[in-house]
């Protein structure tokens, strides 16, 4: 199967976790990626493991919170590819925080992220696609967008931002005939290395994971794949009438 | 590899529309296909035309006995359940004010009733083989306020907030069964193109009632694309979840016209 054969994306955040799964689920799907990361090392491994395994992909070291950095991406990728049609913007950072007592500055430091990276790739995007007749844009929000979270201040406002810009954005490629299609995805709990890192912390992790898994009616956490098969359907001409739109993907979380 | 292969499904409302679409699709990724529909001739056509995986079944969803004897065929031909689509839907023109009971109730018992009758039943066939997935077609009539379809918009909100029910009820039961709605807008189906003309035909003014279906109709495909993903294993930590598919019809700002 190749459900996005022929097509270049890039990834944000694609070292590890759940963009690590986006890019191999869409390198496997016979899209070229751009795996973006601030970690090298491991940015790299990832790139080498889906060319070793017969996909197409380089790594692109990018700090989403900066500009220059976008444009020096953005720049590379028009040499090395030509065009750009699929855009995931998922790195994320979270603080544990409420807002009594979050520091402004740790406040921002999610904020920049989570919020201004999202803004600065699509903007970056939206310029290069609408010139090579469309594309599809996915920014990985959250269920701590939908929801509220006493101790994850920043986080929540953060992803709630990002629900809603992708809304506004959407839109605006609607109306100006870009064919560029925007929309979210809010993933519940899901199992990745920062997770298992929490984990760790405990000396018997089982009652932590069950207190987690427990809140989502499924009875399980999800895995970065689950999220993975969400990016590939928005990514595809699947959903070619999809946008401004938002998968949610939560074991049932936010449904009770 | 078919991204359903070896499951069995059962599509109402399959004779045309998004229930044919998306039963094409399911027998195409790999599923064995019930086909329920009122409409015999067309139902029987199109499971014909798609071969030994596909079975028509007839099927009046507002009828519970029909219910069971659905399923009661489809176990004894493929064996178990998988996967439902609780598609079946029909709309009437009228606004709160104009709504007659007679109307009000035959959108209810298709869409409301067929929807409940099919979730308790399928529940049932599902849970002998441990788990499955119930996709609902809700619309985006169950999110923002469409007037001219008033009775509609009350079943398929009613449909959505059922599906919540149905998947928090499966979890804590620990089914395995999933369930989750769809919410299009502007699919250029029967139902909805025959909508338009009625629509027309009373002077409504469309083009601030029905944005997306002057911007350009989606396909049954479209609908049916998502109905394959929440079928499938891929959306296994998906439960309780809605999709929209509208082309941005409900975040448009809003217009209330005069």
């Amino acid at each position: 199967m190749a459900r996005v054969k022929g097509k270049t994306a890039l990834v944000t955040g694609a070292a590890s976790g759940i963009g690590r799964s986006i890019a191999v689920m869409l390198a496997q799907e016979g899209a070229e990626v751009i795996v973006a990361d601030l970690n090298e090392a491991v940015g790299q491994e990832v790139a080498d493991e889906i060319n070793s395994s017969g996909g197409k992909a380089y790594f692109q070291k990018l700090d989403v919170t900066s500009e220059a950095q976008w444009a020096q991406a953005f720049s590379a990728l028009t040499e090395r590819c030509g065009k750009l049609d699929i855009l995931v913007n998922n790195a994320g950072v979270t603080e544990r925080g409420n807002t009594e007592n979050i520091s402004f500055s740790d406040w921002k430091a999610v904020i920049d992220v989570n919020l201004h990276g999202v803004f600065l790739g699509t903007q970056a995007a939206i310029r290069m696609m609408k010139s090579a007749g469309g594309g599809s844009i996915i920014n990985i929000a959250s269920i701590e967008g939908m929801i509220g979270d006493a101790d994850l201040s920043a986080y929540t406002a953060s992803k709630g931002g990002v629900r809603t810009f992708t809304k506004s954005s959407a839109l605006l490629c609607a109306r100006e005939g870009y064919k560029i299609r925007i929309n979210s995805i809010n993933p519940g709990v899901i199992r990745t290395a920062l997770l298992d890192a929490h984990l760790a912390n405990f000396e018997d992790p089982e009652p932590e994971y069950q207190r987690l898994a427990s809140k989502h009616p499924i009875g399980f956490l999800g895995a970065p794949e689950d999220v993975a098969y969400g990016v590939l359907y928005l990514a595809s001409d699947e959903s070619v009438f999809v946008t401004g739109s938002e998968l949610v993907i939560d074991g049932g979380y936010t449904a009770q | 590899m078919g991204r359903v292969a070896g499951k069995v499904a059962l599509v109402t409302g399959a004779a045309s529309g998004i229930g044919a679409a998306s039963s094409i699709l399911l027998i195409k990724e790999g599923a064995k296909v019930v086909l329920c529909d009122i409409d015999i001739e067309r139902g029987e056509a199109l499971a014909s035309k798609l071969g030994s995986n596909a079975l028509f079944v007839p099927l009046d969803v507002s009828q519970e006995a029909q219910w069971i004897a659905a399923i009661e065929t489809l176990l004894s031909h493929f064996g178990k359940l998988d996967i439902l689509v609780n598609n079946a839907g029909v709309v009437v023109i009228a606004n709160v004010e104009n709504t007659t009971e007679e109307a009000w109730r035959f959108v209810h018992s298709v869409g409301t009733d067929g929807t409940f009758f099919g979730s308790k039943h399928g529940i049932g066939a599902m849970r002998r083989s441990g788990g499955g997935s119930i996709i609902n077609m809700s619309s985006v009539s169950a999110i923002g306020g469409y007037p001219y379809v008033f009775a509609y918009s009350a079943s398929k909100g009613a449909i959505r907030a059922m599906t919540k029910s149905v998947a928090v009820h499966c979890a804590q039961k620990h089914y395995g069964i999933r369930c989750n709605s769809i919410h299009p807008s502007g699919i250029a189906t029967p139902m909805i193109l025959k909508r338009r003309d009625i629509a027309e035909a009373a002077g409504h003014n469309t083009e601030d009632q029905l944005p997306s279906e002057l911007k350009g109709l989606g396909t049954p495909e479209d609908v049916a694309n998502m109905v394959l993903y929440l079928a499938s294993d891929e959306s296994k930590f998906v439960n309780g979840a809605e999709f929209v598919i509208d082309n941005a019809a409900t975040i448009i700002e809003g217009k209330i016209p005069g």
